[in-house]
């Protein structure tokens, strides 16, 4: 007797059995089960703020924000500027630190780094005590150091130590010249702009030039024609002037002044960090394989044509990506300028919760700024690997 | 008749100029002229900074760190109580010496440190009750040692190791007949220690929990997965411990309270277990994806291809990066006196403050900063042991 006919070739499975609808309930189980926890916790906050009669909502950045900061790189009132202008002072302090931080910390870094491979052992053994110990102490310990014993300790602003070119150490801070701008400044700085477009044409230029003088220094030549182009404007609009610093009283008149706080946490942030590059620049050039080196002089290279064109970018290729994460360290190690009371965004937004109670917000505020800091940096910095990474067919 | 002088072995030895200790001078550290400045600059430099560091040291009046040792090393643990503490040390040593006639190699670096930790204690000027506790634990290293090359009980030692957590942890908090110590009266070294421990146990499960979660293949899991690793990875960790302290009892139901130094603790859990993760996902990718396939066609399911096959390799390629995201929790749990709890850098600042000692910042600082490099160098040297003895990048 022939097998029973089906009405369709597929064999049915019952959707208790059926894997789709299997995987689709496991996650709509877990999701439920995120979710009733996250209801659970934000309602009783939501419960909490209710009894302290508070709500949730962003209006208070707008109040009045009544604290005096120490550090105001734009003009700021605390009687009529607002909580939210605060904020963007703290912001703006926090990118000072940050920028600086980044490009001093990567400059010692480097120095320590190549140092760390010098023949001469006594050099190699000094960076390579420096690392250790900068790498195995606390940032908070080191920041404390730079602070309480380093900056703080400097003389009184009436013994301060001078420098040549009218820069003045003391404990008030380093004063350095500065200059003041003119009617003509607005003017000069679009200028400015402006010539930076032209450079950037001249070195699109340059790059068709066939001698090699004038072709692989094209980035140098293009710079030049910017700075003579931007000192001929200066020339002849005079957009500022210079202003000196000088002792009036208690403290400087003129010129600028990098706080004690500043100075502390740059060199903190900058010895701590420059640590950590120093030994992944290390480890970087020795990822080199050495016949490469070998083949490159026996090519008729010299050891600096070999080390421009061969060596340093291939080493890069293997220290940008962690070079990337301790950039992101150094902006969320910034943070910690509320241990020496340096007006940070960390800083700032913590009075603001403490005065106004509105933590929730207050905090998000914080999160998202820093998770914009970080997307930036990472953003920047894999434009920067993509330009590096090993490329494959 | 011309005679020819034959090489004798005088002859025959390298110019004096090149062995010895003047040949090594010539090659590292005078062999060209910039060479030699960079090593006079260089030893003027040391000259420098270790001539008035050591003068510094000399000179400086310590006792701001041998009266407050007490505090350095328990905080505000009751006096009475401290014998809880260490009875603590004395169970670590044991375990510690067993582990070394058992396991050797990296446990034996590990017990001649400890023996040389307890040996500079009983030379420091703690009270002669804590000196006796030092040459005990000391004792009980070797007993450890005994036991262990006695019996060689490997597995008994590894259940050994996991149970002494819990019941370290509930001799120095206080069960059944042994009166409650507060979490906040705990401070100094041991609350550091403290912290570091319970980060480090409890963020490792948690990290290999959303390492897993990030590759899974269900959608909303991976979501959630990245989504926290993310967010945590791109926010100080101070912001999270704030987070914390302020808000954790927001989020609890009212009554409950949670005592400060816990909630710091499930700040550091939280704030590792991203950065385990992403450690625990670099390994997960370095296992060639036919480890799996072959799991498969022998018939393990997902979840045992992940214990059995998967994970201890994976595990063992990301001990070197876990080792130092384990070493900079150790040194991040100093941040914690910026939320007012009396840790290692707490007490320092604290001690500085006091009346008798203004001023004497200098001192402290150098103090906890050489228990910090030397907690982090042994941690680090470990490391590095470990990695030799499993192999990590040879085989």
């Amino acid at each position: 007797m022939p097998p029973p006919a089906r009405s369709d070739s597929s064999p049915k499975i019952p959707f208790y059995r059926d894997v789709r609808v299997l995987r689709i309930f496991a996650q709509g189980v877990f999701v439920a089960f995120v979710v009733l926890i996250f209801w659970y916790l934000f309602g009783n906050v939501a419960r909490g703020l209710e009894r302290m009669g508070s709500s949730f909502s962003f209006a208070f950045l707008g109040n009045a924000a009544s604290f005096a900061l120490s550090e105001t790189p734009i003009p700021y009132d605390p009687a009529t500027d607002s909580y939210l202008i605060a904020f963007s002072i703290g912001l703006l302090n926090t990118l000072r630190v940050i920028i600086a931080g980044i490009a001093l910390a990567s400059l010692l870094g480097l120095l320590v780094g190549i140092a760390q491979l010098s023949s001469n052992w006594l050099v190699a053994k000094i960076a390579q005590v420096y690392v250790e110990i900068f790498r195995n102490t606390p940032l908070l310990i080191q920041l404390f150091v730079w602070y309480f014993i380093g900056v703080l300790s400097l003389p009184r602003v009436r013994d301060s130590i001078a420098l040549p070119g009218s820069i003045y150490l003391s404990n008030r801070g380093l004063a350095l010249p500065w200059f003041t701008p003119n009617e003509t400044f607005t003017l000069w700085l679009t200028l400015a702009g402006i010539f930076i477009v032209v450079a950037l044409l001249a070195y699109r230029v340059l790059g068709r030039a066939k001698t090699p003088l004038i072709y692989e220094w094209r980035g140098g030549w293009a710079f030049l024609l910017w700075l003579a182009l931007a000192l001929a404007a200066a020339v002849t609009l005079n957009p500022f002037t210079p202003s000196l610093p000088v002792i009036r009283g208690f403290n400087f008149q003129d010129g600028i002044t990098l706080s004690p706080e500043y100075a502390a946490l740059l060199l903190g942030l900058v010895f701590y960090t420059g640590a950590f590059i120093a030994d992944i620049v290390r480890a970087g050039i020795q990822a080199v394989p050495r016949g490469i080196l070998e083949a490159a002089r026996a090519l008729g290279l010299t050891h600096v044509q070999a080390l421009r064109l061969i060596i340093i970018p291939l080493a890069l290729r293997v220290i940008i990506p962690p070079l990337t994460n301790q950039y992101l360290n150094l902006a969320k190690n910034s943070s910690l300028a509320i241990a020496i009371g340096y007006a940070d965004l960390f800083y700032v937004s913590n009075t603001i919760f403490n005065q106004t109670g509105q933590t929730l917000q207050v905090i998000l505020m914080i999160m998202g700024a820093y998770l914009v800091i970080s997307l930036v940096i990472s953003t920047l910095m894999n434009v920067v690997n993509a330009r590096f990474k090993l490329t494959e067919r | 008749m011309t005679t020819q002088t034959q090489p004798t072995p005088d002859t025959l030895k390298p110019p004096a100029t090149s062995v010895g200790v003047i040949g090594w001078l010539r090659k590292n550290l005078f062999s060209t002229w910039y060479n030699a400045l960079l090593t006079f600059i260089a030893l003027y430099g040391i000259y420098l900074v270790v001539g008035s560091l050591w003068n510094f040291i000399s000179t400086t009046d310590w006792s701001v760190i041998t009266a407050n040792l007490r505090l350095f090393m328990v905080g505000r643990y009751p006096a009475e109580e401290t014998w809880r503490v260490l009875a603590s040390l004395a169970l670590f040593a044991l375990l510690v010496g067993a582990s070394w006639a058992v396991w050797g190699g990296v446990a034996r670096a590990a017990a001649i440190l400890l023996a040389s930790v307890f040996f500079t204690a009983m030379v420091l000027p703690f009270g002669a009750n804590e000196r006796l506790w030092m040459a005990g634990n000391l004792a009980c290293i070797g007993i450890g040692f005994g036991i262990g090359y006695i019996t060689r009980a490997r597995r008994v030692l590894v259940w050994a190791w996991l149970a002494s957590l819990p019941l370290i942890a509930l001799l120095l908090y206080g069960v059944g007949g042994l009166p409650r110590v507060a979490t906040d009266l705990w401070g100094g070294l041991l609350l550091t220690l403290a912290l570091s421990i319970v980060g480090i146990v409890a963020s490792f499960p948690l990290g290999v929990l959303l390492a897993v979660g990030r590759q899974s293949s269900y959608p909303a899991i991976r979501w959630f997965c990245v989504a926290y690793i993310e967010l945590i990875r791109g926010v100080p960790l101070i912001t999270l411990l704030f987070m914390m302290q302020i808000m954790l009892p927001l989020f609890l139901p009212e009554g409950l309270t949670v005592e400060r130094v816990m909630r710091a603790m499930v700040a550091f859990i939280l704030f590792t277990a991203a950065y385990i993760a992403e450690v625990v996902r670099g390994g997960l990718q370095a296992i060639p994806r036919g480890q799996a396939e072959a799991a498969r066609a022998l018939g393990l399911n997902g979840i045992l291809t992940l214990l059995l096959i998967i994970l201890p390799q994976a595990l063992r390629l990301t001990i070197p990066a876990m080792m130092g995201q384990f070493i900079s929790l150790f040194k991040d749990t100093s941040l914690v006196a910026i939320v007012g709890l009396l840790d290692l850098a707490g007490i320092a600042n604290a001690a500085a403050n006091q009346p008798d000692f203004l001023g004497r910042q200098a001192e402290v600082y150098l103090f906890i900063a050489l228990i910090y490099f030397v907690f982090s160098a042994a941690m680090a040297y470990g490391s590095r042991r470990l990695e030799k003895t499993l192999g990590v990048g040879e085989r």
